[in-house]
């Protein structure tokens, strides 16, 4: 299969010109294929998970009932990125697929929602949440190896519990932060191709090469979403994972899903506003340190 | 890109004699499959080698789709029946006259001759630089080339672009939308009738064709409703040569006028936008309103309302509002 159509241009110039629609299917089958898979490990593979006993020195009747996660507005930030996420997928890939409607359109506005959402978001994780909070660390990649190792059957000490987020949730942030900033890159670009309020339309910023590599790069970075998207979903859905699901819609986790998945020591509540909602600013470790 | 103008790609020719053996080939070939009616625009794409089916469905041998049935109804058109078995035949030119006046016009005598109404609603458009083999947007490229500072887009759209600049170049798709004519659609799932003015899209829903028409589909009839039969019609065409050519534009009505007042009204305008374009706020703004010069001033006024003019095609603002004037206050007598 080819990955990509190719044109020639007016000056005789081979250049590409979109990514092969085909590969929409092959980032579908390839999340399906990844959620059974995960399924299948999930019920027959994995055992119960085993961890480090916390050494944190704050006490059990320290932590509140209702573990503030996120802030309103990291919650508001993420819902409003679903959503324009979702319509861009939509918008860009069901005319692909034959459905007939004015996409563009549609396409272009939930670009620049998302365009702008993703802006604050870097400014509020950066300057108002724990920034470092959502990338992997040391103690991360240690644990990592030592799951690996006692998964294979061989010794290692017992990993400790997750900081705000898991390794997984990290290293996904890492790849869609990728994917997001090349569509978002790309995206605003492209937009000079087409006729909207917001700039004045000039086709010939960029030679036809450098256009169809642009559109290639918006394509591949497009369909690799579709796949991220829906692995994301199938995890939120998934019922171990429900609580954090549920922290992003409520603001919250239970007290005790917090002991036996965090480690306190790693995410540290900040005991003045761990009956709060975490809306305030937080310091490295702390409770309100929002960062997806 | 390059244009090789010698023999056509090849492809399996299919004749079937039916309706039903035409949409059983089409249904078993689908997107592979190119509908033939009379040739004048498949033939130009063939054998500029830019589009390349791999079988070719020749309807000429389809009896069905060719003749004009009048009844009480009003009268239904095959999709095969020639421009000139229209423009000559006595019912449509005594009681449907915008539609005859409108295939008069087109090409030359030898096209309408040979060309089809099916073929004419079903053309593609005629910007060159999508002609010539450019890889625009329309043929799956990601760029017009007509929408630039310096693209030669003089024949282009001033109303209904989106990204794709091009215009519907059919004569007899305007008098159609004002006759309210009904587009009849078979295909292996069955029949439809679609509206004329919902037969064509715009390049915002789909940006590679002009109709509605998708693989598997043919186009059998058009049936022109008694409801308009003996209105008072208005056909203008404006085209540069007047010996033959494509319309820079063309404005086609159907009214009925009662004590001097406008009662009812369609107008439709072709060459204007991607496609045909019924100018429903004129109809909405005319109607109840006298039939006179002040009424077509303010239509013409209304209908160029949010055009927007490309580099080469200003010239076709005062075109519309002229031709909109004259539909509904009548031209003006040469002196
Ligand atoms: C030199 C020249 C000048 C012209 N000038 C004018 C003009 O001034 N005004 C004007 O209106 N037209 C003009 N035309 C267009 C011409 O009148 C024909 O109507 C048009 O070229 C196609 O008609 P056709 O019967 O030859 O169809 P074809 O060329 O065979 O088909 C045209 C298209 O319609 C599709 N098609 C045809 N029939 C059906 C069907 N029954 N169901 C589904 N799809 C179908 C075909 O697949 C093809 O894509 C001109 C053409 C030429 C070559
Ligand atoms: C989930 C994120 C996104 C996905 C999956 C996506 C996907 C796509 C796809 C598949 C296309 C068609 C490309 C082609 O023709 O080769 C497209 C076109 C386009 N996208 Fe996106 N996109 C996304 C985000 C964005 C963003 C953030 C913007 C703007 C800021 C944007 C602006 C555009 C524009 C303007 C076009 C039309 C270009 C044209 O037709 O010339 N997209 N997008
Ligand atoms: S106007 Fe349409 S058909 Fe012509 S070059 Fe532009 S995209 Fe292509």
């Amino acid at each position: 299969m080819r990955l990509i159509q190719w044109v020639t241009d007016p000056w005789g110039q081979h250049v590409p010109a979109h990514i092969a629609w085909g590969l929409i299917w092959v980032a579908v089958i390839f999340a399906m294929l990844f959620m059974i898979l995960h399924a299948l490990y999930v019920a027959f593979v994995s055992g119960p998970r085993a961890f480090a006993k916390n050494t944190a020195p704050m006490a059990e009747s320290d932590i509140p009932e209702h573990v503030p996660r996120h802030s309103l507005a990291a919650r508001l930030f993420h819902w409003i990125m679903a959503a324009s996420m979702l319509t861009l997928l939509v918008t860009a890939f069901l005319p692909k697929m034959g459905v007939r409607f004015n996409w563009v359109l549609y396409h272009w506005i939930a670009g620049v929602v998302l365009t702008i959402s993703i802006l604050f978001h870097v400014i509020h994780s950066s300057f108002f949440l724990d920034f470092w909070s959502i990338w992997p660390d040391r103690i991360d990649l240690r644990d990592a190896i030592s799951r690996s190792l006692r998964f294979f059957g061989k010794r290692a000490p017992a990993p400790r519990r997750f900081a705000k987020y898991p390794l997984e949730n990290k290293f996904y942030h890492l790849v869609i932060v990728i994917a997001g900033l090349a569509v978002i890159g790309t995206g605003l670009f492209m937009m000079k191709r087409i006729e909207t309020p917001i700039f004045s339309r000039n086709p010939y910023l960029f030679s036809d090469m450098t256009w169809g590599l642009m559109y290639v790069l918006h394509g591949l970075a497009g369909v690799g979403l579709i796949a991220l998207v829906i692995v994301h979903i199938y995890m939120g859905v998934r019922p171990e994972k429900l609580p954090i699901t549920k922290s992003m819609i409520f603001g919250w986790m239970s007290r005790d899903f917090y002991l036996e998945e965090h480690d306190p020591e790693r995410w540290v509540l900040d005991k003045r506003n761990a009956d709060k909602p975490a809306s305030s600013r937080g310091k490295r470790g702390y409770a309100p340190s929002d960062a997806d | 890109m390059a244009v090789f103008r010698d023999v056509m790609p090849a492809f399996d020719l299919l004749q079937p004699d039916s309706v039903a053996e035409a949409t059983r080939l089409l249904d078993q070939n689908g997107a592979g499959a190119w509908i033939m009616a009379g040739g004048l625009d498949s033939f130009d794409w063939l054998k500029d080698r830019i589009k390349k089916p791999q079988v070719l469905v020749d309807l000429s041998g389809i009896g069905e789709l060719k003749g004009i049935r009048v009844s009480s109804d009003g009268v239904e058109i095959g999709a095969m029946t020639t421009l000139t078995e229209i423009a000559d035949h006595p019912a449509i030119q005594k009681n449907y006259s915008v539609l005859s006046d409108a295939v008069s016009v087109v090409a030359s005598p030898q096209i309408r001759n040979q060309g089809t109404l099916g073929g004419n609603v079903s053309q593609d458009t005629r910007c060159w630089y999508y002609r010539g083999g450019w890889p625009c947007y329309r043929a799956g490229g990601n760029i017009c080339y007509a929408d630039t500072p310096v693209g030669r887009n003089r024949e282009h759209a001033i109303f209904g672009a989106d990204r794709c600049v091009a215009v519907h170049p059919s004569d007899s798709a305007p008098a159609l939308i004002a006759l309210d004519a009904k587009f009849v659609i078979r295909s292996a799932k069955g029949e439809r009738t679609v509206d004329a003015e919902d037969y064509f899209i715009g390049p915002d829903v789909d940006i590679t064709r002009l109709n509605i028409l998708g693989p598997g589909d043919l186009l059998t009839a058009i049936r022109i409703p008694a409801a308009w039969s003996g209105a008072k019609f208005y056909f203008e065409k404006i085209r540069d040569r007047n010996v033959w050519d494509f319309p820079l534009m063309n404005v086609a009505s159907a009214m009925e006028v009662n004590g001097g007042s406008i009662s009812r009204i369609r107008i439709a305008a072709s060459a204007v936008a991607p496609r045909p374009m019924r100018l429903r706020n004129v109809e909405d703004a005319v109607t109840g309103k006298p039939a006179n010069a002040s009424t077509g001033e303010m239509a013409g006024n209304l209908a160029v309302q949010g055009a927007v003019p490309l580099q080469f095609n200003g010239y076709k603002i005062p075109l519309m509002r002229n031709l909109v004037k004259r539909a509904i206050a009548g031209a003006p007598e040469a002196a």
